[in-house]
């Protein structure tokens, strides 16, 4: 089965949570999980980020559930590695 | 894990400062109507025990009430405008996010601190007259044990405006007591 082992995202979200607390929320899904954030714009109350995630199997699904529990919203998927097995 | 929920929402909705406040202010509130309830009680001559007690409880009680439904009603439009606000700025539904449940909840959390502040600090201030009609033997006349309890508690309310806001403790305490003594003055006047 293939895994996915690398995803850069398109993301909008509010304020709050802020980066880091939303960092932690998606590198909390697996213990080898990496998320480096850049915030691209700054709205009144949105910011867009490029989210970059690294992980011998990134879980999607749940990747976007906290992104969604966060009050984000994915706008598209830029990049992506996968390793078939 | 309720706790972590809790806190989570607070942070979201920036909520912590909000409850504060509306402790701080109901807290303040709910000890000055108590403090000059019981100096009209004071000044008024005769007045048994029993009536003061049933009066104070009632007037907490209603205190209590008034700052659940008050904060609840307010703070849920509040939220609700804001959740709005925001769903129109991501150009997305927020019905499964935190920032959803924060506005459900969060006015819940908000009316009842605002609701328990004046009513908890009503019946701490009350306490001298409990004790005293339970037979205990105060060193002071029960109505100014209480208004004691009322001063104090104002006093520290103060205090902590002042840790919150930066400014020096005592200062912020002794202006707290200075509304609270004018009031005392002005009831005694009246009186």
């Amino acid at each position: 089965m293939a895994s996915i082992q690398r995803l850069v995202l398109d993301v909008l979200k509010p304020h709050q949570p802020n980066t880091l607390e939303f960092a932690r929320a998606i590198a909390v899904l697996g213990e080898d999980y990496r998320v480096d954030i850049r915030v691209i714009e700054v709205d009144e109350q949105t910011e867009t980020l490029v989210v970059m995630i690294e992980g011998g199997s990134l879980d999607f699904e749940r990747i976007k559930d906290v992104i969604s529990e966060n009050g984000a919203s994915l706008h598209s998927i830029d990049e992506v590695s996968v390793v078939g097995k | 894990m309720v706790l972590k929920q809790i806190k989570t929402l607070l942070e979201i909705s920036h909520s912590k400062e909000i409850m504060r406040r509306y402790f701080v202010v109901n807290g303040f509130d709910g000890a000055l109507t108590m403090l000059g309830l019981i100096m009209g009680f004071y000044i008024s001559d005769r007045v048994e025990l029993t009536v003061v007690i049933t009066s104070c409880l009632a007037v907490a009680l209603a205190l209590g009430m008034s700052g659940v439904s008050s904060a609840y009603i307010s703070e849920a439009a509040e939220r609700r405008r804001s959740l709005a606000q925001l769903e129109k700025a991501m150009a997305s539904s927020l019905n499964e996010s935190r920032h959803a449940q924060a506005t459900t909840w969060i006015p819940w959390l908000v009316a009842l601190v605002n609701g328990i502040a004046p009513l908890l600090i009503s019946l701490i201030i009350i306490i001298p007259l409990w004790l005293v009609r339970s037979s205990m033997v105060l060193a002071f006349d029960p109505l100014p044990a209480a208004m004691a309890v009322a001063l104090v508690i104002i006093f520290l309310l103060g205090i902590f405006l002042g840790r919150v806001g930066g400014t020096f403790w005592l200062w912020s305490g002794l202006q707290s007591l200075t509304v609270a003594l004018v009031t005392v003055g002005l009831i005694y006047l009246i009186g």
